[in-house]
C-alpha cells in the first residue's frame, strides 16, 4: 500500500485574515443593526421591514436565507468525495422554487399579513388554524436551527481551532442582536451581504480551479475521470431504491415551499408582483450557486485528491477551504472560512424571526389574545421570544454536541413538505377546505413524517444503534480488505490458506455484527411520499366530510384579493 | 371596494377569465417543473445506463449536462412566469382596476 500523504494545510488553526474578515462582517453587521433598530418600532416593520424590501433584495436576501454552510460545504464535500451523486442533490435543492413561485409566492402576498399560518387562518377559524400552523412552523425551525447550530459549533471548532461551546456563543449571541434590535430589515441586510460574499467568495474558487485545467470543464472532468474511475462521473449507489428516491425528491421539492423562514419573507416586499420576482432573481442565484459549488467539489478532487479530504474531514466537508488552501494561499481560506461564518449567522437568524413569529405572532396574539393585542404588548412579545428562541437555539447546540444530526435538516424539510405545504396549497386553491381539515393535515404531516424518520435506517440504526452499526461497517471492511489480498497476483500458497482461515473468521465476525444491529421497522430513508401522501388525503377526506359555509363564501370573495390584490396587507403603506 | 363594487368585479367576466387562465398558466409551468425535475429522478431510479454514456470524444457523462439543465430550464421556467405576468396579466389587473374606479 503506498503511504498516505499527509495532508498539508493551516486548517484548524487561527487564521489571521479569517478573524479579520470576520471582523468586518460582524462590524458591519452590528452597524446596519444599530441602523435598523431606528427604523423597527412597530409589528410590521419587526416582523416584514415594514414591506419596503425590493424584488431584487428580496432575491437576494432569499438566496442568502436559503444557501447554508451545510449547503456550500456540504455539497462540494459531496461531489468531491461521491462524484456524480453530490449533483443529484444539489438538483433537489433548487427545484422547489419554480414551484414557490407559480403556486405560493402571490397568494401568500396577498392573503397574509406576516407569517404563512394567517395564510391558513385567513378563512377558517383563527384559534384552531393558528394554533396548529404555528406547531409546524416551530417544528420545523427548531429541528433545522439545531441541525445548523451543531453545524456551526462542529465548523467554526474545524476552521478556527476555537472550542465548541465558544463558537456556539457567538453565533447565538450575534442572531439574537440582529434580530432582537434590528428586526426584519437587519436580518435582510445580514443575509443580502452573506449572499453577495457566497456568490463572489464561490465565483472567485471557481475562476482560480478553471485556471488549472485551461478553462475547459471537458477538461476538468477527463481528469476526474482518470484521476479515479469513469464511474467518478455517473449516478452511484446515493440513489438505489426508486420509490426512496422519489419521497426524497417530493420532500426537497415541496419542504421548500413549506419553510417558514422562507415564506416569511414574501412580506418584506411591497406587492405580488414584487413577491414573484423576487423568486425569480433568487432561483437564479442559488441556481448559479449550485453549478459553482458542484464545479468546486470536482475541482476539490481533481486538484486535491479525495484521500487528502477524507484525511481532514471524514465527511468531505472541508474539501471547498482545502481547494481554496490550495489555490489562493492562506489569504483565500481566510476569506471564505469568514464567509461560511457569516453565512451560518445569515441563515439561524432568519430562523430565529420565523419561530419567534410564530410564537408571538401566531400564537400569541392570534390565539391567546385573540387576535386582539396592541402593537406594543405584540412586540414585547416577540422580543422575548427572539431571546428565548435564540437560547434555546444554543441549548440545542450544547445538547447535541457530537451527535450525528445531519438528518435533521431532512426532518425539516420533510415536516415542512407534509405538515405545512399541504395545508397553505388547499388553503389557496381548494373552496372546500375546512378548518378541521386543515388542522388534520398539519397534525397528520407532522406526526407522520417525525415518526418515520425516528423509525428509519437514517435514525433507527445510524444514530441510535451508531455503536454496533459502526462494529459491523469495519467488520464488513475487514472482509473486504482480505478478499482483496487473497486476489493478489503474489500470494504464496502458504499466505493464501493463512488468508482463507482469517477470511471464514472475519466472515463469520461479520454475521454476528450485523446480526446485533436491529433493523429499521421502515425500511425508507425519505417518508416523504407517506407522510405528505398522508397529509393531502386525510385534509382532503376530513373536508369533505362536514362543509364550513363561512369558508366558502370567504373563498369566493377573497378571489379578488388573491388574483388582483386590493386589500393586501401593506399595499399602499409607503 | 365593498359592498356593490366588490360583487360587480366578482361577476365580471374579465374578472373570472383573469382568475381561470392564471390558474392555468400556474398549472401548466408546474407540470412542467413536475415532469423535468422527476423525470430526472426516474432517468437515475431505472436508467443509470443512460445517464453514463459519454458525450462523443469526453469523459462527460449524459448525467452532468442533464442535471445542469434541469436547473438552468427551472430557472427559465420562473422566467417564462414572470415574462407573462408583467406583460398580459398586470394589464389585465390595471384594466380591471381601471374600470371599476372610475
Amino acid at each position: 500500500m503506498p503511504t498516505q500523504q499527509v495532508p498539508q494545510t493551516v486548517i484548524g488553526t487561527l487564521n489571521p485574515v479569517a478573524i479579520l474578515c470576520f471582523f468586518l462582517f460582524v462590524l458591519a453587521t452590528l452597524g446596519i443593526t444599530f441602523w435598523a433598530a431606528k427604523k423597527t418600532k412597530t409589528a410590521s416593520q419587526f416582523y416584514a421591514a415594514g414591506g419596503g424590501i425590493t424584488g431584487f433584495q428580496n432575491g437576494l436576501a432569499l438566496a442568502g436565507d436559503y444557501m447554508s454552510a451545510a449547503s456550500f460545504l456540504g455539497i462540494a464535500g459531496l461531489v468531491s468525495t461521491k462524484g456524480y451523486d453530490g449533483l443529484i442533490y444539489s438538483v433537489g435543492w433548487l427545484v422547489g422554487w419554480p414551484i414557490v413561485m407559480f403556486l405560493i409566492s402571490e397568494p401568500l402576498r396577498n392573503l397574509g399579513k406576516f407569517t404563512f399560518s394567517d395564510v391558513v387562518a385567513f378563512r377558517l377559524k383563527q384559534k384552531p388554524i393558528k394554533t396548529a400552523a404555528a406547531m409546524g412552523s416551530l417544528v420545523t425551525v427548531l429541528f433545522y436551527l439545531t441541525a445548523q447550530m451543531v453545524g456551526a459549533g462542529t465548523l467554526i471548532k474545524l476552521m478556527f481551532g476555537l472550542p465548541y461551546e465558544s463558537a456556539l456563543f457567538i453565533v447565538g449571541g450575534l442572531m439574537i442582536s440582529y434580530v432582537l434590535f434590528g428586526g426584519m430589515l437587519a436580518t435582510t441586510w445580514v443575509q443580502i451581504i452573506k449572499a453577495v460574499l457566497l456568490l463572489g467568495g464561490a465565483t472567485l474558487l471557481v475562476i482560480l480551479t478553471l485556471s488549472q485545467v485551461g478553462w475547459s470543464y471537458g477538461e476538468l472532468f477527463q481528469r476526474a475521470a482518470t484521476k479515479y474511475t469513469p464511474q467518478f462521473l455517473e449516478p452511484g449507489g446515493l440513489v438505489s431504491n426508486p420509490l426512496d428516491a422519489f419521497s426524497l425528491g417530493l420532500a426537497l421539492m415541496f419542504g421548500t415551499a413549506g419553510l417558514p423562514h422562507i415564506l416569511m419573507r414574501f412580506y418584506t416586499v411591497p406587492d405580488a408582483r414584487e413577491a414573484r420576482k423576487s423568486v425569480f432573481y433568487a432561483t437564479g442565484f442559488i441556481g448559479y450557486f449550485y453549478i459553482l459549488t458542484v464545479t468546486i467539489g470536482f475541482g476539490a478532487a481533481v486538484l486535491v485528491g479525495k484521500d487528502i479530504i477524507m484525511a481532514i474531514d471524514k465527511g468531505g466537508n472541508m474539501a471547498a477551504m482545502i481547494l481554496a488552501e490550495n489555490l489562493g494561499g492562506s489569504l483565500l481560506l481566510g476569506f471564505l472560512a469568514a464567509v461560511a461564518f457569516a453565512t451560518i449567522l445569515a441563515v439561524v437568524a432568519g430562523l430565529t424571526l420565523a419561530g419567534a413569529s410564530a410564537l408571538s405572532h401566531d400564537l400569541y396574539v392570534g390565539v391567546f389574545r385573540s387576535g386582539r393585542a396592541n402593537e406594543k404588548e405584540e412586540m414585547k412579545v416577540a422580543k422575548a421570544a427572539t431571546i428565548g428562541l435564540g437560547i434555546t437555539a444554543v441549548l440545542l447546540g450544547l445538547l447535541f454536541k457530537g451527535q450525528n444530526v445531519a438528518f435533521m435538516v431532512g426532518l425539516a424539510f420533510a415536516v415542512a413538505a407534509s405538515a405545512n405545504f399541504p395545508a397553505l396549497l388547499l388553503s389557496i386553491v381548494w373552496k372546500r377546505f375546512t378548518t378541521a381539515g386543515a388542522v388534520t393535515s398539519i397534525f397528520t404531516g407532522m406526526i407522520v413524517a417525525v415518526t418515520l424518520i425516528l423509525l428509519s435506517p437514517t435514525v433507527y440504526v445510524d444514530v441510535m444503534q451508531a455503536g454496533p452499526k459502526k462494529a459491523q461497517t469495519a467488520a464488513e471492511e475487514k472482509v473486504t480488505d482480505i478478499e482483496k489480498a487473497l486476489k493478489a497476483a503474489d500470494i504464496t500458497p502458504a499466505d493464501k490458506t493463512a488468508k482463507e482461515a482469517e477470511l471464514t473468521a472475519a466472515k463469520a465476525e461479520a454475521a454476528n455484527k450485523k446480526a446485533a444491529v436491529k433493523p429499521a421497522p421502515f425500511p425508507m430513508k425519505n417518508p416523504g411520499v407517506f407522510s405528505m401522501g398522508l397529509s393531502f388525503l386525510l385534509g382532503i377526506l376530513v373536508s369533505l366530510m362536514k362543509r364550513e359555509k363561512e369558508a366558502e363564501e370567504l373563498f369566493e370573495s377573497e378571489k379578488i384579493r388573491t388574483y388582483i390584490g386590493i386589500g393586501a396587507e401593506g399595499a399602499s403603506k409607503h | 371596494m365593498i359592498g356593490t363594487t366588490h360583487h360587480a368585479i366578482l361577476d365580471d367576466p374579465e374578472f373570472k377569465e383573469l382568475a381561470q387562465q392564471k390558474n392555468k398558466v400556474s398549472l401548466i409551468l408546474t407540470v412542467v417543473e413536475l415532469v423535468l425535475y422527476f423525470g430526472f429522478i426516474g432517468l437515475i431510479a431505472y436508467n443509470k445506463p443512460f445517464l453514463a454514456q459519454k458525450l462523443e470524444g469526453s469523459a462527460i457523462t449524459y448525467g452532468i449536462p442533464i442535471a445542469v439543465g434541469v436547473i438552468i430550464l427551472s430557472w427559465i421556467l420562473t422566467g417564462i412566469y414572470i415574462f407573462w405576468a408583467n406583460s398580459v396579466y398586470d394589464e389585465k389587473v390595471k384594466r380591471i382596476k381601471n374600470r371599476f374606479k372610475g
